[in-house]
């Protein structure tokens, strides 16, 4: 607290060791080896033990405040009895009436909203360096402080205070030794010295250093290479606005600066006063018994108060009353004057009394405006003063909080004493203290008034959260032949119809048209047969606005789907900026960017789709192509889910052949990937286990015999079904090679899939390299998830390992049955060719969002693994079986 | 040099005088000295003290101290002064 304590400066601690004797160090190790004994001992206490023994410890203390004062400024020759003894009952009565009810034993909190549990760790030896300045009031708090904690401290007090430290020590001791605290729980230095300081604050079993102190101490805390609460000097600057209650704050000023002769750092040093109220401030602090000094005693004081060579204040002057440092100096003034105040008109080393002064000297600026004053407060903030404390007097809500956000102190105080105001729980609810945490702007590690949270190690219980899940799907989903028929319950004034030109071209436009109330004026938008580009999504949204279309209904594959989402997402709302709304994603409930949830014409989006496998009609992704950047870019967001989905088989009558088998197996994919995925939930895995039952039953009907209506019905319905199992589980790696693969070599989607969907449940199934982190799963499953996908179809095996076995061979049997080409090899592409491809491809593969919900979490190496086998191809079936699985 | 096998109850209330009769006992022996501390709930500076002291007898012997049933917390105390290092444990 005393800039000039030269006392507490650091010394190298090898310099330490070396000048102690060995009587000191064996002195040493034994205060030492007896607060490690006592520290261990006392973290068998309960909280009741700990809280019985602060209370006698309060008593303790209230009783002695005044002989502790007494005995304090007898031998400091600083501050005032009186002073003293409310420091000694606000660090005995206001700390316990803060801790009294705290927890610092065991659990000290629970959360259960968050899982979370705190428990109280003590922290063991700590030692504590006191100031000349607070010095009972300081051994006082830091007892109450470390008996609540269960901590042992060995005290190092300045040693101009000694003898009213180990007073202090010895009251608190003897108090808690009475009432059942651990024998040797405080020690005090007999005789300190800088070196037994520096040994104490190096030593291996000392826990922390809790130093409060000049710069000295502090740095020598810091430097020591332990944990440590440095807490240092001030300077603090206070602004006394025009609109400030005058009277209050002229008062409030006196209390703090002569309160305990100034010897508190959080008190005021430099006071900006705004112009248009400097004199009447002025004339106020000279009725209520301030000296106003002139010119010559200004220069007076900054040549004897101020150290010239240093820049700090005289430790002479420390603590002293303003009479006597008038008299000291050679100034007249009046036998009761409480307040030396010095004008001066800058700050900085050519203006010496605006660095702290603990003593009852305040300097004074007349400040020009608002603006001057804040910025000469800066400067005093910055002249010694960072991180520690600031006052401000005002009634103008904007200026405090200006105030607040250009000062850097750990306690801005507002409208009230800044030293008493600062030490907490008087004049507000500030934590209770005598260590005022200064941060890194006085080369703390905290701004906080140090407390009891200090003196413990929090530990944290995290308990396992289940994340809450969601499925979300369309709130009408329509299915069956003619459930087209549906759109009429649509009311709708003007309705968008976004189809292809085939679908134009065949008539299932006008099915559609036909089936919409004909009060509504109806307008078709067509587009091209392909993944849609941002030009086209552009005229649409054009169309939307002209017309002012309330619905829009998409029929079509997922391309066209994928399209009216996205012209629904740009006509709801027209700022939504697609390139930024793909930024990447690990989990959608922590992603970056949110879609807009502002919607300007709440338009319908009704989804008919014309292929049996996207399920792009209940699910929340569109994808779009954008030419002119050669990228396509995946929106996914459920906001983008259409309102309604219309599943009528009648549109899928006519798919051909290979886009049956095609869209089926992406269909087979999204279920099978869906039901392993780490995202998997009770309500998924009952869509993907009914999809893969429908899928088997029914494909191979559908494709053989592409008019048989129920075959086509349920691949309707198992393509939507499996769509709402992806939409909440999304897909795995199957998918990410798929794309990277399917995209180089332009192979329709499904039939990348099936490349790789043999070798792929293989890979899942087999035990890990890495495990996928997933707090939604319960151990690895995947192997076992595909065991009952096998039993659903009747599949056979007696264990889990048999069960995969036959699955994959179910699906190799059905991707023959469709005539798919079984490996990369059969579609012509060289193999030197594929291998050239494949380092890109499994960086692409790498980069694609599926994989993320993979029970397994692909290496690059498995992926170039992956990749090669479904090159080669068959590998399972050909070899007769899976690899042999391992039961995770 | 007597060859001993002393298993020793210690009473919760006197831990530090069971553990000074046990350090007696160590003076020019060899064996082991198992002490059972399983109605030991806490332990005090003096019991810590005696454990200090029985530790550094038994180190100028050849006899093994083993500390039986030493519940988690005590266990926790005497990680915390250095002296499960000095001592066998059986659970």
């Amino acid at each position: 607290m005393i800039a000039t304590e030269n006392l507490q400066e650091p010394v190298q601690a090898p310099l330490a060791a070396e000048i102690l004797s060995a009587e000191r160090i064996a002195y040493l190790e034994g205060l030492v080896q007896q607060a490690r004994t006592a520290a261990a001992v006392f973290s068998q206490f309960t909280q009741e033990d700990v809280d019985r023994i602060v209370r006698a410890m309060v008593l303790a203390g209230l009783e002695q405040a005044q002989p502790l004062a007494q005995l304090a400024v007898e031998e400091t020759r600083l501050g005032v009895m009186e002073d003293k003894v409310i420091k000694n009952m606000v660090a005995t009565e206001f700390a316990y009436n803060y801790v009294k009810d705290k927890r610092t034993v065991g659990v000290i909190r629970e959360i259960p909203e968050r899982n979370l549990t705190e428990i109280a760790e003590p922290i063991g030896v700590l030692f504590s360096v006191t100031p000349i300045t607070n010095p009972t009031s300081t051994v006082l708090f830091k007892c109450i402080m470390a008996i609540k904690t269960r901590n042992a401290v060995i005290f190092g007090p300045h040693p101009r205070a000694w003898r009213c430290c180990s007073e202090a020590v010895r009251i608190m001791y003897e108090a808690a030794v009475k009432h059942g605290a651990p024998e040797g729980v405080f020690t005090c230095l007999e005789s300190p010295t800088i070196p037994d300081n520096t040994y104490l604050m190096k030593h291996k079993d000392v826990a922390l250093i809790d130093a409060t102190g000049g710069p000295g101490a502090v740095k020598a805390a810091y430097s020591s290479g332990k944990p440590a609460l440095g807490v240092g000097p001030g300077n603090t600057p206070v602004y006394l606005e025009k609109s400030a209650d005058i009277n209050t704050a002229v008062v409030d000023i006196i209390i703090s600066k002569t309160f305990d002769n100034g010897t508190i750092c959080a008190s005021e040093q430099t006071l900006a006063i705004d112009d248009e109220i400097y004199d009447q401030v002025l004339k106020k602090f000279a009725d209520l018994g301030a000296h106003i000094c002139d010119e010559p005693e200004t220069r007076l004081l900054e040549r004897t108060v101020i150290d010239p060579q240093t820049g700090f204040m005289q430790p002479l002057a420390v603590g002293q009353k303003a009479t006597a440092i008038a008299r000291f100096v050679g100034m007249a003034v009046k036998p009761k004057t409480k307040l030396l105040i010095a004008p001066i008109h800058g700050v900085g080393r050519e203006h010496p009394l605006s660095v702290e002064k603990l003593f009852p000297v305040l300097a004074v600026y007349r400040a020009k405006s608002v603006a001057d004053a804040l910025k000469t407060c800066v400067d005093v903030n910055h002249a010694g003063g960072l991180g520690h404390t600031a006052v401000i007097f005002s009634r103008n809500d904007e200026v405090i909080r200006k105030f607040g956000e250009v000062i850097n102190a750990g306690r801005i105080i507002v409208n009230s004493p800044g030293a008493i105001g600062a030490l907490g729980a008087v004049y507000n609810d500030l934590v209770p203290t005598f260590s005022f945490g200064c941060g890194t702007g006085g080369g703390n590690s905290t701004t906080d008034n140090v407390n009891i949270y200090h003196y413990l190690n929090i530990k944290r219980l995290a308990r396992r959260t289940q994340n809450h899940m969601w499925f979300r799907v369309p709130n009408q989903i329509y299915f069956n032949m003619n459930a087209v028929e549906n759109l009429r319950h649509f009311p709708s004034r003007s309705t968008i119809l976004v189809t292809n030109p085939a679908l134009e071209q065949i008539g299932h436009a006008d099915i559609v048209r036909r089936n919409i109330d004909p009060a509504t004026h109806v307008h078709v938008s067509v587009i091209p047969d392909a993944e849609p580009e941002v030009q086209v999504i552009l005229q649409g949204v054009e169309a939307l606005k002209f017309y002012q279309a309330d619905q829009i209904i998409a029929l079509g594959g997922g391309s066209v789907i994928d399209a009216a989402k996205i012209m629904k997402l740009k006509y709801e709302s027209p700022e939504a900026d697609l390139e930024e709304l793909a930024a990447p994603f690990l989990d959608l409930r922590k992603r970056v960017v949110e879609y807009p949830t502002e919607k300007t014409n709440h338009a319908r989006l009704v989804a008919i789709p014309t292929t049996s496998g996207t399920g792009s009609e209940v699910t929340p992704f569109a994808v779009l192509t954008d030419k002119a950047r050669g990228r396509k870019v995946t929106l996914a967001d459920y906001s983008l889910s259409p309102d309604v989905a219309i599943v009528d088989p009648q549109f899928v009558m006519s798919m051909p052949k290979g886009l049956t088998a095609d869209t089926g197996i992406d269909c087979l994919t999204h279920a099978l990937e869906a039901g392993v995925s780490s995202y998997a939930s009770p309500y998924t895995d009952s869509n993907a286990m009914q999809a893969i039952r429908l899928v088997f039953k029914y494909l191979p009907i559908a494709y053989e015999n592409p008019r048989d209506e129920e075959a086509r019905s349920m691949m309707h319905n198992a393509a939507c079904i499996a769509a709402m199992a992806f939409s909440n589980a999304s897909v795995g790696v199957n998918h990410a090679l798929a794309h990277a693969f399917g995209a180089r070599f332009g192979v329709a989607h499904g039939r990348a899939n099936a490349l790789m969907l043999p070798h792929v449940i293989a890979y899942n199934a087999a035990v890990p390299t890495k495990f996928m982190p997933s707090p939604y799963t319960q151990g690895y499953t995947a192997h076992k998830k595909y065991a009952t996908m096998a039993d659903l179809l009747g599949l056979g095996g007696h264990t889990v390992e048999e069960k995969v076995t036959n699955l994959i061979a179910a699906i190799e049997k059905l991707l023959d049955q469709l005539e798919f080409p079984r490996s990369i090899a059969e579609l012509g592409i060289s193999k030197e060719e594929f291998d050239r491809a494949v380092p890109e491809l499994v960086k692409i593969a790498f980069e694609d969002p599926s994989w993320r919900s993979n029970p397994r979490m692909p290496l690059m190496k498995e992926l170039v693994e992956l990749f090669g086998k479904a090159y080669e191809g068959r590998g399972l079936a050909k070899a007769g079986g899976s690899p042999r699985q391992q039961t995770v | 040099m007597a060859v001993i096998a002393v298993f020793l109850n210690i009473d919760q209330h006197r831990v530090a005088p069971a553990l000074q009769e046990a350090a007696e006992k160590l003076n020019g022996a060899e064996g082991e000295v198992i002490l059972d501390f399983s109605s030991v709930a806490r332990v005090d500076s003096s019991a810590l003290q005696a454990m200090e002291e029985l530790a550094r007898k038994a180190e100028g012997t050849a006899v093994r101290v083993v500390l039986r049933g030493v519940n988690v917390d005590v266990y926790k105390v005497l990680k915390l002064v250095k002296l499960t290092r000095r001592f066998s444990f059986l659970n």
